[in-house]
């Protein structure tokens, strides 16, 4: 596998160690994060062409974030896919990197929504969207369009909340190893049964936190990747894909991940059976199963058995994931967690995660996102990322 | 049962809605067809979203339908139930779940569509079990 062409490696990856930042702007969050990540990377300010950002971005987003960050760039784009939207955006950046539209690329994400009180069970509907008329008069929020999403899985294949709950605790297992965790504490699969029910029949330690902060990414051709000195990490495989309610056919079961994995399998030419770390967005337990199933790990309705009794737990399972502690207990700034599942991905591939959690000889790692919400419409994205 | 009514925000407005609002002030229920494919769907637009033909138009719906899924808020004051209900008639919507007890619900059951109305009095569909 050593020996497989990439057209961009990842060199640079920074995750913002605050959760918490009422004194800082959006942008200048967004400033720490491209400055963390390009220190990361051995580069400077001036080799950076490129720069991609999605919803979080202030103002205009590129147009606003490109001339506060005083770039000088020859390529740009905003993708919206919701959190998942950075794990695109590194399959953007690797393919305008091949079309030769740039060499090295810069991709940000911050927000605060812990300091500006935004909270999983206030409605989201976003005004003048075409669904809000036939969707926001009905309440949906966060929560309880996954408790959608849970409540059919749990009919449709006998999934229970106890199975939902190991997700947690694997997650918890984790976060106890990362300093800047927000929930440091291991629970047990009582402790997220014992939580109050936020809306049924999701738990709150079924939902992942709510933080400030944010995180970087810098891609580049394997050329200027090997005159570093950062271990190589090679982008080999992504796909994406959007899928919602479908004009009514709607089956809440089935994610983006489904064809978005396939997509990012292909073309890495690897299985499931191969990922030895796997990053899976963890807005909710149920979000994390899905994508376990969609991607392959199991089959369809075998999630809750897949995840149960510490399957996700690292040295301890067949498929360590979030070994930082994720959604669930680390960090999910601005609401959008699709970079920090880049980033552990990294750290991982270098070796460089807790030694803990770490995954010997970590070669081949996967990270999957979904963006928006599991109960109307989302985004998917995969990236499968190879050591060199 | 909390006897607190939640009151819906309006949906407002809009030239693919319109029609839908007016049929609702006369207690209608209607579903948008399309004369090409011959498909209905939800929610409703101009075009139709199976085969994008432009030739569409209202129809009477039953109504009637199905719980699909569902979720109760149940930390809000009042709590409310989101839900999908698969109409007789194919499409899936979302709505609220209206007239039991929110340990009522289940997959499966039997609802009937009833119109209540929104912060500035444009009804809005909502499920009760059906009788």
């Amino acid at each position: 596998m050593s020996s497989r062409q990439a057209k961009a490696c990842i060199v640079g990856a920074f995750e913002h160690p605050t959760r918490k930042a009422p004194d800082k702007t959006v942008a200048q969050l967004h400033a720490e994060c491209a400055a963390g990540a390009l220190a990361d990377a051995g580069l400077s300010k001036n080799d950076i062409d490129a720069y991609f950002c999605s919803g979080d971005a202030p103002g205009m987003g590129p147009t606003s974030m490109i001339d506060y960050l005083n770039l000088k760039v020859r390529h740009t784009e905003s993708t919206d896919l919701g959190g998942t939207s950075y794990i695109s955006l590194v399959a953007h950046a690797r393919d305008a990197i091949a079309a030769g539209r740039c060499h090295v690329a810069l991709i940000t994400l911050a927000g605060r929504p812990r300091s500006e009180g935004s909270s999983g069970t206030a409605p989201r509907t976003r005004a003048g969207t075409p669904e809000a008329p036939w969707e926001a008069p009905y309440g949906i929020t966060t929560v309880n369009g996954y408790g959608m999403v849970a409540m059919r899985h749990m009919h449709e294949f006998g999934t229970t909340s106890e199975q939902l709950a190991w997700i947690k605790v694997a997650a918890s297992h984790h976060a106890q190893h990362n300093p800047h965790a927000m929930l440091r504490e291991v629970v047990t699969v009582q402790d997220v049964l014992d939580s109050p029910v936020i809306s049924d029949p999701l738990h709150r330690l079924d939902c992942c936190v709510v933080s400030d902060g944010g995180g970087a990414l810098i891609v580049t051709r394997p050329e200027i990747a090997r005159s570093l000195k950062r271990p190589l990490v090679k982008v080999i495989g992504s796909g994406e894909t959007v899928r919602g309610a479908r004009a009514g056919e709607i089956d809440l079961t089935t994610t983006g991940a489904a064809l978005s994995g396939a997509a990012a399998f292909a073309e890495a030419g690897v299985k499931p059976g191969d990922i030895q770390y796997a990053s899976i967005y963890d807005s909710f337990t149920i979000t994390v199963l899905l994508q376990i199933e969609d991607l392959g790990f199991c089959k369809k309705g075998e999630g809750g058995r897949f995840v149960a009794d510490g399957n996700l737990i690292s040295g301890v399972g067949r498929l360590p994931f979030n070994t930082d502690g994720g959604g669930l207990c680390n960090n999910h700034p601005a609401n959008r967690g699709g970079i920090t599942k880049v980033i552990e991905a990294v750290r991982q591939l270098r070796g460089e995660a807790h030694p803990a959690v770490q995954v010997k000889h970590c070669a081949l790692a996967l990270a999957q996102g979904t963006g928006g919400n599991l109960g109307s419409r989302h985004g998917s994205s995969t990236v499968i990322l190879e050591r060199e | 049962m909390n006897l607190k009514t939640r009151v819906m925000p309006s949906p407002g407005t809009t030239p693919e809605n319109e029609l839908f609002i007016a049929a609702a002030r006369e207690g209608r229920f209607v579903l948008r067809w399309c004369d090409d494919c011959g498909k209905t769907h939800w929610h409703p637009r101009a075009m139709c979203p199976h085969c994008w033909s432009t030739r569409t138009q209202w129809k009477p719906a039953s109504g009637r339908g199905t719980i699909y899924s569902y979720s109760t808020m149940q930390r809000v004051d009042p709590p409310y139930t989101l839900a999908y209900v698969t109409l007789d008639e194919g499409p899936t919507m979302m709505a609220n779940l209206v007239g039991a007890a929110s340990g009522a619900w289940r997959i499966g059951m039997k609802v009937q569509v009833q119109f209540e109305a929104s912060d500035d009095g444009t009804p809005v569909p909502v499920f009760a079990p059906a009788s």
